[in-house]
């Protein structure tokens, strides 16, 4: 017996070299630099070099001259996140359970937005949104906006933006969780007198929650490290920590303050995703 | 699995990780002792007379050069500059459209010319402040004045003398233009300072600011009542203040890099600090789009030719350099790109080519004209990191 759990072993790490020697090239070495960086004197420039000083107050800077930004990001990724749950789970048990025949060609329509650039996307939505548009025009017609209101450039339309863009992610595990759903589960609970609220709240909501974990967090992830959201959709007044980051690094040329704020950024996510792994219960419902 | 085995894979995957993390921590504490790689960076200046590459010339009759975009006539017609150049000279040109912003290009080049290492290219056109920055790290190699006479006779005057490279040893003009003001004439009302453009109430979100510093920051030091060319740390901040006020009152859109006029044109922005020769170009298609000088003063630069250390091709370079000094070829350049022409002459071939374009203090300023520019002052390297940083915290933060 032991020969063959050895054999596996082997096998196993001969199946992982791959992957892990692509992430010791392209994310162990570049952490450690940034990590790195993260230390250097805050005084030192490209002209003179950078000395690692073991500069720890560089994070004590950035936490007390960036906190605006930072909750900006938070605050921006978990509404569009809460967006992208409702919205998402209602197309997704859409198209599990009442999408028939339509259901693959509905799949393919919630990918479709991928054969286009983010990019290009996020700025098709300054069209649709764009002051003197049709949405605008509409919605100052019925008095929702002022006169002189606008969407773009304000939250709103930052939030709209990472929903849209990010809606994709949330639908897709969502549905591979609920389309596993047994569906005589479903009618067992309403043969014992379980109204469909109750029957849904009691059989498809738990059952669909490992689709629920991972959706929320493969949203919520990038929607707190966009800017581009930000940049295109947003004014002076919304930027994000990923502006900051961008700014600082291309062009303040700091350093050591856009890498503080970077390794700050991803300590930061992977507390609160651990905190809500925890929460959500179990680690196997990933 | 039954629960206690369960409970053995996670004890002992949990004594795994302890290991792996002692090892990790062993290896960086015993790394620590050595010279620890990524744990300092070295000054980037170099010196262009040690860091120079041999040149190849004479034997490979090309040269690549990075430029931006919408620079020079269309390049594959048989009459273009460009085409004449490569039948007059026989030199292949590797014509690059990657320069999209200074601070980005600077960030791309930046690791190469910092360790003396070749960018595979033999010219780069960056504008004035970055091509100070460049030529004072020492990663501009400087040119042969015997090979470029066409430069040294032809430039107009107000281009010459710059502080930071007064003999045009290192860098030349290859267009100039104006910061100004643009607005929909369509939509509002002359806005005719820039005082004007950060407090009109009718422009209250309408307005968008250029993303480079000397250029927004140059008026605001205007605004305040400073001299851009000579300011106190003091007035700085004042100016940086003002910027702050009008971005917290709602007054911006956004600051911009290149695509502010697309938002002119489609409404979304009502007036923007802008580049003449981007208004001119628009202009042909949005007759409302209008270019103002603003009251305090103009901002005239220019982007620059410079050949960066280790190029291969740097006489074929120099000849380029010459070429686009002729006059003849410096009018039908300035034809069609609508940039002020650095080029002294080149104003009475326009007679020849479009007398409509003579007159245009935009492409032919004349010295009354320019005698209200203004530049930015030059700054040390510290001033530069700190107002660089300040900057970058007003505008993305």
């Amino acid at each position: 017996m032991s020969e063959t759990v050895r054999r596996k072993g082997k096998v196993g790490y001969l199946l992982l070299a791959p992957a892990a020697l692509w992430l010791v090239l392209f994310f162990v070495i570049p952490f450690y630099s940034l990590v790195a960086t993260s230390l250097f004197d805050q005084g030192g420039s490209d002209f003179r070099g950078y000395q690692m000083t073991y500069a720890f107050g560089n994070y004590v800077d950035v936490v007390q001259e960036y906190a605006g930004p930072f909750g900006r990001s938070l605050l921006y990724g978990a509404i569009a996140t809460a967006f992208c749950l409702v919205l998402g789970y209602v197309l997704a048990y859409a198209i599990a359970f009442k999408a028939g025949r339509w259901k693959n060609l509905m799949l393919v329509l919630v990918i479709a937005p991928f054969f286009t650039s983010f990019l290009v996307r996020t700025l098709s939505w300054k069209l649709i949104l764009a002051d003197d548009g049709f949405i605008v025009n509409t919605l100052q017609t019925l008095q929702v906006l002022g006169d002189d209101g606008r969407l773009l450039a304000t939250p709103i339309a930052v939030v709209a933006g990472l929903t849209y863009n990010f809606l994709p992610f949330m639908v897709l595990p969502l549905y591979a969780s609920i389309d596993k759903i047994d569906h005589r589960l479903i009618e067992a609970s309403s043969d014992l007198y379980a109204n469909p609220f109750v029957g849904f709240f009691k059989v498809t909501w738990p059952l669909s929650l490992p689709g629920v974990v991972s959706g929320t967090l493969l949203t919520f992830i990038p929607a707190v490290g966009d800017y581009i959201n930000a940049q295109f959709l947003g004014s002076t007044n919304e930027r994000v920590i990923g502006n900051v980051i961008q700014a600082q690094f291309t062009d303040a040329n700091n350093y050591p303050v856009a890498s503080a704020l970077s390794v700050l950024l991803m300590v930061l996510i992977l507390a609160m995703v651990l905190v809500y792994v925890r929460r959500a219960g179990t680690e196997d419902l990933l | 699995m039954p629960p206690d085995e369960l409970a053995r894979r996670s004890t002992l995957s949990r004594r795994g990780a302890l290991k792996g993390g002692g090892a990790v921590a062993f290896a960086g504490v015993s790394l620590a002792a050595l010279k620890l790689p990524f744990f300092s960076v070295d000054g980037a200046a170099q010196n262009p007379m040690t860091c120079r590459a041999a040149d190849v010339s004479a034997r490979e009759r090309e040269f690549v050069i990075s430029n931006w975009t919408g620079y020079i006539d269309p390049r594959k017609q048989p009459t273009s500059t460009m085409a004449e150049f490569q039948a007059k000279t026989g030199i292949t040109v590797d014509y690059n459209v990657d320069v999209n912003d200074n601070a980005e290009f600077y960030a791309k080049v930046k690791n190469q010319l910092g360790s003396c290492d070749p960018i595979d290219r033999d010219m780069i056109v960056l504008t004035d402040w970055m091509a100070a920055r460049m030529i004072g790290l020492g990663w501009i190699q400087p040119m042969d004045k015997a090979a470029v006479p066409n430069l040294h006779a032809n430039i107009i005057d107000s281009l010459r003398d710059k502080q930071w490279d007064p003999d045009l040893e290192y860098h030349a003009p290859w267009q100039s233009g104006l910061t100004g003001i643009a607005y929909n004439a369509a939509e509002v009302g002359e806005v005719g300072s820039f005082e004007e453009l950060i407090s009109r109430s009718d422009l209250n979100g309408k307005i968008t600011l250029l993303s480079e510093m000397r250029d927004t920051m140059g008026f605001m030091l205007k605004v305040v009542g400073a001299d851009p060319t000579d300011f106190t740390e003091d007035q700085w901040q004042n100016a940086l203040d003002r910027l702050k006020k009008a971005i917290a009152d709602g007054q911006l859109r956004s600051f911009a890099g290149n695509n502010y006029l697309q938002e002119l044109s489609g409404g979304n922005v009502l007036a923007c600090e802008a580049w003449s020769g981007d208004v001119i170009q628009a202009q042909f298609e949005n007759p409302d789009i209008k270019f103002v000088v603003p009251e305090e003063g103009l901002s005239l630069w220019s982007d620059n030719m410079m050949i960066p250390n280790q190029a291969t091709h740097q006489a074929n370079a120099q000849q380029w350099i010459d070429y686009y000094y002729d006059p003849v070829v410096a009018a039908k350049l300035a034809a069609w790109v609508n940039y002020i022409c650095p080029v002294a002459g080149a104003r009475e071939e326009m007679e020849k080519l479009d007398p409509s374009l003579v007159d245009n203090p935009l492409i032919f300023p004349d010295d009354d004209f320019l005698a209200n520019t203004f530049d930015f002052m030059p700054l040390d390297d510290r001033q530069n990191a700190q107002y660089e940083k300040e900057w970058a915290d007003v505008t993305a933060g």
